[in-house]
């Protein structure tokens, strides 16, 4: 039982496009691999013919500025993501979670557009990139495509993404300005699956001591990555107090769908410890916006 | 599609073709034969297969091999330099082995290629760089403490070209020239350079490859069974079932419960039970015959837990019935016990079922011989009872089965039990060519005997001023489907369950249970790390209730020479629990003023520390009336060079160094002039079991005999052929000098070989003879004392707990290698430190939910506390230079260290393990 007879190593776009269309089914998409390698040992997924390996193409491992974005290319491993100027500049969040995310050799293959890929509700770079707003830039014959980020996701491992024929190529990021920051903090289980408890992203944009606009991403608030819409309208233009940030977190457990995974967590304690898993990654973001 | 792979590998080109689904581990393991790179877990999580690609570090089990192409790869056989013959280490690998940081060795090459990354992106990198580099680069024996100081002593050589600074072991306050200094390890090198070979490493001519096509039911019939789709498939050699088996279908360490393959019509107990083994020409073609193997079960009910299993009208497991064994202690009237006490409490507590998790999975190669014997390569604690085990399934006389015991990646009890030895062996006897069956990581889980799970009530009883005066206990243990040593473990785990205590009266039940869950047998701490998890949270609530001080109390109660134990053996001698108790106090007061009360840390109010402390003791050795014997033999070759020989198993704790200093001692000759042989059935006696800590003692004991008789002969040769009295001969530096005249050991063997004597030595060691439970008298010869102190951070909004520090106080008598003893100690903690936080076994109505080492975690170098550990050394009068064990009780009181200190930090009492932190924040937020 051969896991894969072919490995594709496409060095443009366009070929990878066209590896897609004509390489013999079934066939997968990999970046760092480490994910799908696994779910290929295991029996998780079924041996395929082909893998498509997205490492070696420049689109795929860009990381810079560009006009009023800043561009991630969804094969970038996460580790140069950890010490890029740019995502330390523009992405902190994203800097925290890639700190968390996997062990350290795992780090130097993995990519964030694998994680993102699986569409998993409370993976950590989803739930960050949600915070941060970010567009997912796609790719296929057809051409590039932008969808916001959200629209990635139709449900738990469900993408809305064509995998026959769509790569996602990176993801555009709003550029800090003065005054705006973020931050992301998670809760683990020292027993059992390697999956957070509870994660949660901030992005904040200060005035002196009013919260100018924010945006909370938590995970696993539903069946797909949860942005807490009610409690961002809630602070919007509010003063940074604690019956305001409390207020905040009973808007946010009103509107998530906190539920029990079983040998993880409850729904109870999801509840009760998001307030401080929320006000501690509030905290830290406010720290950096000043 | 690229057709070849150009790679560099440590400086050397290679063209190859590509494989379709190759993994980088797999070509360097295969192709190149570069086995240093070791498969660990095969899924990501152990790190043990990291190498370098382009310089930065990569998991090589899912790298496919074919992404290396055009790059440039380091294994761990690429740092050292070979330098005429002998190797130049690099300055992390001879840190390594300086520090003392290789114990079984297994998971090195992965922390030296980790290291290695760092150090040359970072060549200043603080502890919590060293950490966080480190941070998914699993250590079972628990060196963490050791490589870490071993990777900093590295940086600093690396930077400033001095010379690696080394560290600061205590010597035995009883030492003599070698026995009681630090000593290293004679494998560390091959560990540190990859060239170690452990089992499945080794390679033979027309080897096959062997699969188990296991049940996955918890409890059934096998109604029908059809092998007929894997028989015809190509490259498929052959497809046994329990009728092929030739001889008896069970096997067992110590009842014969357990069917090597389960026959259509029988009982089907655990999910990992056999029904048939297949051997193929690849791994993968022997897999995907498994999958086409197909079976038919009618189902019965699954008797999911030990108290379930005892009830009236549930399914019987064994035509014995669901008790395995009704084991009771009894000292005194425990009624009239408490009838005088001022203060009863009662309580129940439940400890989880835990897996040995070696870094090494199980692997036995069977190799047919000319002379119609097999030899099986394998690394197993107990080489005399597979030899047994496997000639009675084949229906052979033993002789013609050789075990050849192989470097171990840990043991820790869980390679006690065969495993795929009898499966190899017929598959080979059948085939006529070898068979290799390795497990991977999840066959591993889902099919070796676990720590068994308790259930253990405890009712205590004592005077105002603090003194016990009665302790009841009931424990119910799963031993799941099959016996294995549940019986002895449940039996330690009772009879030590008053804790390491002077009690008047005292009163223990144990209900040893069969059920459907995976078969629980030998753990590191063997019953007694459970039954002391509910006696020292009693112990504690006791010190709360009387207000007194939980040390105080302890000491009032310790054990002492003079004291009558729980089985009514009157202790003689060697108890040092009392000075572990004063030095840990000492200790833990330089760190505290109120240990035992809770610290808020003013900067972070939602973060409450405290200390807590428990107190254990753990026999040394089989007692209860087990004849308890080891062979040792040496052998004094012609160029000078001695070996010294026994079965005794070295799965990483450091007995074939221990053989080395006692043979260099006794013989005062260097260290290096005495090789190890350990662990062959056919060129080492039988050294037998290497389980209760006994190997320093027993096989200790024979080594240190066999090496005076040897040393006994030469005197008596040279006085003979010289005319000296024995003592006018003298062993003086790797000399025999008598009245002014002086021989090498060289010439001493052509001396004694000429005149057609051997100079060879065997001795039997036998321990001093020990009791059946319940006869009174000693039912051990030796017990270990040790004390622990933990502090631990308490989170009080999550409910998480991180264990900061810990005191370990053990006495073992005598500390023969200091440093082999720190990596014990040290690692004993960390897997203390897995069983109270991070470790669960879980199996849900008999189906295993961790079968992955994703889902069972063991404790990585993040969760490393600062480890202090204080030896603590009160001769044992017939250990050797006193010494007794110390492999279990470094680990025993781990878990009520930190659970007490929960309870101190918090006050939630935590009654099952693991710690469950959504319970604590529970608690804490209804409070």
């Amino acid at each position: 039982m051969t896991l894969w007879q072919e490995y594709l190593q496409p060095t443009s776009l366009s070929e990878a496009i066209q590896d897609l269309k004509s390489a013999p089914d079934p066939v997968l998409l990999v970046a760092g691999g480490t994910d799908v390698l696994l779910e290929l040992k295991q029996g998780h997924l079924s041996p395929v013919h082909t893998l498509i390996d997205l490492s070696n193409i420049p689109e795929l491992c860009a990381v810079e500025e560009r006009g009023d974005t800043f561009f991630i290319g969804a094969a970038v491993p996460i580790n140069r993501l950890m010490s890029h100027p740019g995502v330390i500049k523009h992405a902190q969040a994203l800097v925290d979670a890639c700190h968390m995310m996997a062990g350290p050799q795992v780090r130097n293959t993995a990519t964030l557009g694998g994680n993102v890929a699986h569409a998993l509700p409370a993976a950590d770079g989803t739930i960050t990139l949600l915070a941060l707003d970010a567009q997912v830039q796609i790719a296929s014959s057809a051409g590039l495509r932008m969808i916001p980020f959200s629209e990635l996701f139709l449900g738990p491992g469900k993408s809305s993404l064509d995998k026959k024929t769509e790569i996602i190529t990176g993801f555009f990021l709003p550029l800090n300005k003065p005054g705006q920051a973020s931050c992301f903090k998670r809760i683990m289980r020292p027993q059992g699956v390697a999956l957070p408890i509870l994660n949660c992203a901030v992005w904040i944009h200060r005035e002196d001591d009013s919260i100018h606009d924010v945006r909370i991403a938590v995970g696993p608030g539903g069946p797909k990555p949860f942005r807490a819409t009610n409690a961002e309208k809630f602070l919007t233009g509010k003063q940074k107090q604690g019956e305001n940030l409390a207020e905040a977190v009973r808007e946010l457990i009103a509107q998530a769908q906190f539920r029990t995974s079983p040998l993880r967590a409850t729904a109870d304690y999801r509840k009760h410890v998001v307030s401080g898993v929320f006000s501690e990654t509030f905290e830290e973001a406010w720290k950096r916006a000043a | 599609m690229k057709k070849m792979i150009n790679l560099t590998v440590n400086n050397r080109d290679y063209s190859l073709p590509v494989i379709p689904g190759e993994t980088l581990a797999a070509l360097l393991r295969q192709r190149l034969h570069l086995t240093g790179t070791k498969i660990g877990c095969d899924e990501a999580e152990c790190g043990a297969c990291t190498v370098l690609v382009d310089g930065e570090a990569i998991l090589s089990c899912v790298y496919p091999a074919v992404r290396a192409d055009g790059k440039t790869v380091i294994t761990v056989e690429g740092l050292a330099e070979q330098i005429k013959g002998a190797y130049k280490l690099h300055p992390i690998q001879e840190a390594f082995v300086e520090h003392g940081a290789v114990q079984c060795g297994f998971c090195i090459p992965g922390q030296i290629m980790t290291a290695f990354a760092l150090l040359k992106r970072n060549p200043d990198p603080l502890i919590e760089e060293v950490r966080f580099a480190l941070k998914d680069t699993l250590c079972r024996c628990g060196s963490y403490p050791m490589i870490e100081k071993a990777v900093l002593a590295a940086a600093r050589t690396l930077r400033t070209g001095e010379p690696l600074r080394l560290p600061e072991i205590q010597e035995s306050i009883h030492h003599k020239a070698m026995i009681g200094h630090k000593h290293l390890r004679p494998d560390a090198v091959e560990k540190v350079t990859g060239k170690a070979i452990f089992t499945d490493d080794l390679h033979f001519d027309g080897m096959l490859f062997a699969a188990v096509r296991r049940a996955m039911i918890p409890h059934g019939i096998l109604k029908h069974l059809d092998t007929s789709e894997a028989q015809n498939l190509e490259g498929v050699h052959a497809v046994l079932t329990a009728e092929d088996i030739p001889g008896e279908q069970n096997h067992g360490l110590v009842i014969s419960d357990w069917p090597a393959l389960i026959g259509v019509g029988q009982r089907v107990r655990y999910v990992g039970d056999a029904i048939a083994i297949v051997a193929a020409e690849t791994p993968e073609i022997a897999k995907q015959a498994v999958s086409l193997i197909e079976a038919e079960f009618e189902l019965l009910p699954v008797i999911s837990n030990p108290v379930h299993a005892l009830e009236p009208d549930v399914p019987q497991i064994h035509e014995s019935g669901n008790l395995l064994k009704h084991i009771k202690v009894r000292k005194g009237d425990v009624e009239q016990g408490f009838a005088d006490a001022d203060i009863v409490l009662e309580d129940i507590f439940y400890t989880q079922t835990t897996d040995h998790a070696f870094m090494e999975p199980e692997c036995s190669i069977a190799v047919p011989k000319d002379d119609d014997r097999l030899e099986i390569y394998v690394g197993s604690q107990i080489p005399y009872q597979d030899r047994n085990q496997v000639a009675r399934v084949l229906g052979w006389d033993e002789k013609r089965v050789r075990i050849v015991g192989q470097k171990m990646g840990g043991g820790f009890g869980g390679k006690e039990d065969i495993a795929g030895q009898i499966h190899a062996a017929m598959l080979a006897n059948v085939t006529k060519r070898p068979v290799k069956l390795l497990y991977d990581r999840h066959e591993s889980l889902v099919a070796h005997p676990k720590r068994h799970a308790t259930q253990i009530k405890v009712k205590i009883g004592a005077k105002k001023d603090g003194r016990i005066v009665a302790v009841e206990t009931e424990l119910f243990g799963d031993t799941g489907a099959y016996a294995s040593l549940g019986e002895k473990v449940m039996t330690r785990a009772t009879t030590h369950s008053a804790g390491p205590y002077d009690v008047p009266f005292v009163k223990g039940d144990c209900y040893a249970m069969y059920t459907n869950n995976p078969p629980a047998g030998a753990f590191r701490g063997f019953g007694v790390t459970q039954s002391v998890f509910a006696i020292e949270s009693m112990i504690d609530m006791l010190a709360e209730k009387l207000k007194m001080d939980p040390i105080h109390l302890r000491k009032m109660n310790a054990l002492h020479v003079g004291s009558i134990t729980n089985t009514g053996q009157e202790l003689t001698d060697s108890v040092g629990l009392l000075e572990c108790l004063e030095r840990v106090e000492k200790e833990i007061h330089k760190n505290a003023s109120n240990p035992f009360t809770s610290k808020v840390d003013p900067e972070k109010p939602h973060f409450v520390r405290a200390w807590g402390i428990a107190a254990a003791y753990k026999n040394t050795g089989l007692g209860g009336g087990a004849p308890d014997f080891s062979h040792a033999e040496i052998e004094l070759y012609k160029d000078g060079s001695f070996e010294i020989r026994s079965s005794a198993a070295e799965l990483g704790q450091g007995l074939v160094t221990v053989m080395q200093m006692i043979a260099s001692e006794e013989l005062s000759v260097p260290a290096d002039q005495v090789r190890v042989r350990v662990m062959d059935t056919d060129l080492t006696p039988d050294g037998g079991p290497t389980t209760a800590s006994r190997q320093t003692y027993i096989t200790g004991n024979a080594s240190r005999l066999a090496t005076l008789k040897l040393r006994g002969m030469i005197e008596e040769f040279l006085g003979d052929k010289y005319d000296f009295a024995a003592s006018q001969i003298e062993f003086i530096e790797g000399k025999v000098i008598a009245k002014g005249q002086s021989w090498t050991f060289a010439e001493i063997a052509k001396e004694m070989l000429a005149d057609g004597q051997k100079p060879i030595a065997l001795y039997r060691y036998e321990a001093p003879q020990t009791q059946p439970l319940g006869t009174g008298g000693n039912m051990h010869f030796a017990y270990s004392y040790g004390v622990q102190a933990a502090e631990v951070e308490v989170n009080t909004n999550t409910g998480e707990v991180a264990v900061l520090k810990v005191i370990s106080a053990n006495d073992v008598g005598m500390a023969i290698n200091p440093l082999g003893l720190q990596g014990q100690v040290e690692g004993g903690v960390m897997m203390g430190l897995g069983h109270a936080l991070t470790e669960e076994f879980i199996v849900e109505e008999g189906h295993v939910i961790t079968d992955r080492l994703a889902r069972y975690r063991i404790p990585g170098i993040m969760l490393t506390p600062e480890i202090t550990s204080i030896i603590v050394e009160h001769p044992a009068a017939d250990g050797p230079y006193g010494a007794k064990g110390v492999g279990e009780i470094s680990s025993i009181p781990t878990t009520p260290a930190i659970t007490n200190a929960i309870y101190n930090a918090v006050g939630v009492r935590i009654h099952k393990t693991p710690v469950d932190q959504e319970l604590i924040a529970k608690a804490l937020w209804e409070h």
